[in-house]
């Protein structure tokens, strides 16, 4: 029988059928795929960060009212479940009248989109420099790993604090100070797999055949390195979050009265001893999207990279 | 090891100059420090004698130097705010910045180190997971929530502590609890990569095949080798609380130089910022070189890399 009679569907049970499973290993994208979908992590933490995607970009169409609009006569309403909850606000009121709801669903929008810009942009530096300095070594290598350095030297709240007190805490602003202060992680680890990679026979080949150090960096490494930069991206995005957070929080971030879960906690703080859900649900919602974020991050390392566990 | 602690040394310099500059160019990028200094009716020529004064007018580089050379010999300049001198204010401050970092180093250290070395002698086992479901957990509570979470129940629901200040030690089991969280994740993390990296090394493998119990590989050979992740581990995480000392100080109303930086971040008062950001950045240069120097007297085969 030859390989071409063969019909996947037809395969009958018996020691013929196994023979052929042998024959045909499963593909790297099949197995990656078999390990996708046995991952309880990658399908939870995926899942609900898609969930929470997906809500995000519709929010302007299904959010229950207007997050900027006032409305003094129904300042501080329970969430459903408190004591005087109604179904009008879901989430309650905050201190100005505004919904919750439709507050933290904006809030989605702002803090997602400034995480997913960051994250870019601190991936194309990092990954450049990483990608760079690990292929050609030496000189510009030593120039890569002293930027490394001088970057983990800085402390980057402070230096994210005090240029957005120069700049400004427009959204704009926030994703290229964030942006280019969370690259290590990308540099690091792009540095030290282009290094090995640089020995390898297709580089070499690669060179042979004249190809120029552009062409090499484009079509041969970055699609090796495209893996862990995937992971680390899904990764630092949940870091992003905590930092846009954190600055917002201090009120060096995110400008009132554009929401962002990390000014939503800053909003509420001062009637925390008497209005908690103030707190609780944005610092929450921070909280689950940054463990369902590293769970996915996790779970694409484990199907995309799988040696580079632990 | 000389040559390695040498260039070490060197790199560190190297580092630390350029750091400097960047907490300089960060001052100038500021805005024009004599229109500061000289206030908001202030006339030109007023503002023209004031920059000539504070040496404003000179070139950058030789802006830069004149502040390296004070720098150096401990002036970091007049806080505009206060007008008091810079080191003061933070020499001030720094103690209270100490004593919520090193007991909470110390504790998370207690913590973060045993269960890393537990989790990477039983990796992929319920124990594994359980210690590093619990650092996913740790490292995605956002340190200034999980601040008043734990002022909302300890402080206002069972009143056990006092939610804000520092009048007795009382007043920093919060802050050091927070800060612990902060930063057990990263120990672990870093703890049972350490530990796993010394349990498949050759060593190990030579112990268990000449049949040493399981024990006497562990104590005697690999959780001596695992002390050098450990000193790192302090060292980067020492680093990152200072780093951070910031939001808990500003959240439990601490006066350390956490909430100097952020008072001064406030008031645009740079020179205080400049100086907490280069100060904290050789902290972190110094810790880390020290961590490496230590390493490799703990491991001459690192020095001689």
């Amino acid at each position: 029988m030859a390989i071409s009679d063969i019909n996947p569907a037809g395969f009958v049970r018996g020691p013929a059928s196994d023979e052929i499973f042998e024959a045909l290993p499963p593909s790297p994208r099949e197995l990656m795929r078999r390990r996708a979908r046995s991952h309880g992590g990658l399908i939870f933490g995926g899942g609900f960060v898609l969930l929470v995607v997906a809500l995000a970009i519709l929010t302007p169409w299904i959010a229950p009212y207007d997050p900027y609009n006032q409305d003094l006569s129904a300042r501080l309403i329970d969430p459903i479940w408190g004591a005087k909850g109604s179904w009008a606000h879901l989430l309650g009121t905050d201190a100005l009248g505004r919904d919750f709801l439709s507050r933290l669903m904006y809030g989605a929008r702002v803090s997602l989109t400034i995480s997913a810009c960051a994250s870019l942009i601190s991936a194309i530096v990092g990954a450049t420099l990483g990608i760079v300095g690990g292929y050609f070594g030496g000189r510009i290598d030593g120039f890569v790993s002293y930027l490394i350095n001088v970057k983990l030297s800085l402390p980057p709240l402070l230096v994210s604090l005090s240029l957005v007190s120069v700049v400004g805490g427009s959204v704009t602003a926030l994703i290229f100070i964030i942006g280019f202060l969370t690259w290590d992680r990308y540099a690091v680890v792009t540095r030290s797999v282009s290094m090995q990679l640089r020995n390898q026979e297709f580089i070499a080949a690669a060179q042979a055949v004249g190809a120029s150090h552009t062409r090499i960096l484009l079509t041969e490494l970055l699609p090796n390195v495209m893996n862990q930069i995937i992971v680390i991206a899904s990764l630092e995005m949940a870091v992003v979050i905590l930092i846009e957070s954190v600055l917002s929080f201090l009120g060096l971030g995110v400008q009132p009265p554009t929401p962002s879960w990390g000014l939503l906690v800053a909003e509420g703080r001062s009637f925390m001893f008497f209005k908690p859900y103030l707190i609780v649900i944005p610092g929450l919602t921070i909280f689950l999207m940054v463990i369902a974020i590293n769970l996915a991050g996790d779970g694409l390392r484990d199907v995309l990279s799988p040696e580079g566990r632990n | 090891m000389l040559r390695f602690v040498l260039r070490r040394l060197q790199i560190a310099l190297l580092v630390a100059i350029t750091v400097s500059i960047v907490g300089f160019s960060l001052l100038r990028a500021s805005g024009d420090i004599a229109l500061v200094l000289a206030g908001e009716n202030a006339k030109p020529e007023e503002v023209v004698r004031i920059s000539h004064a504070y040496g404003l007018d000179k070139p950058l580089y030789m802006q830069y130097l004149d502040w390296g050379a004070k720098a150096l010999s401990g002036d970091l300049g007049r806080s505009l705010f206060t007008n008091e001198p810079v080191t003061g204010l933070i020499l001030d401050r720094l103690p209270v910045t100490i004593y919520v970092a090193v007991p909470a180093l110390v504790i998370s250290l207690l913590i973060a180190v045993p269960l890393g070395v537990l989790a990477a002698t039983r990796p992929n086992t319920w124990i594994d997971r359980a210690a590093l479901s619990f650092a996913v957990t740790g490292s995605a509570l956002p340190s200034f929530w999980l601040a008043l979470m734990l002022i909302y129940l300890f402080g206002v629901m069972l009143r056990w502590l006092p939610i804000s200040g520092s009048d007795s030690w009382w007043h920093f089991v919060m802050p050091w609890i927070t800060v612990a969280i902060g930063v057990i994740p990263l120990q672990m993390r870093l703890t049972r990569t350490g530990m796993l990296d010394v349990l498949s090394s050759d060593f190990i493998r030579t112990a268990r095949a000449k049949g040493l119990s399981a024990a006497s590989v562990m104590f005697k050979h690999a959780l001596r080798n695992a002390i050098l992740p450990v000193v790192s581990v302090a060292a980067v995480s020492l680093g990152f609380l200072l780093g951070n000392s910031l939001v808990v100080e500003s959240v439990f109303a601490l006066n350390g130089v956490g909430m100097l930086a952020y008072q001064s971040i406030l008031r645009l008062d740079f020179p205080v910022v400049q100086s907490i950001i280069v100060f904290i950045s050789f902290c972190y240069i110094f810790l880390t070189l020290m961590s490496d120097v230590i390493n490799a007297k703990l491991d001459p085969r690192i020095g001689l890399r």
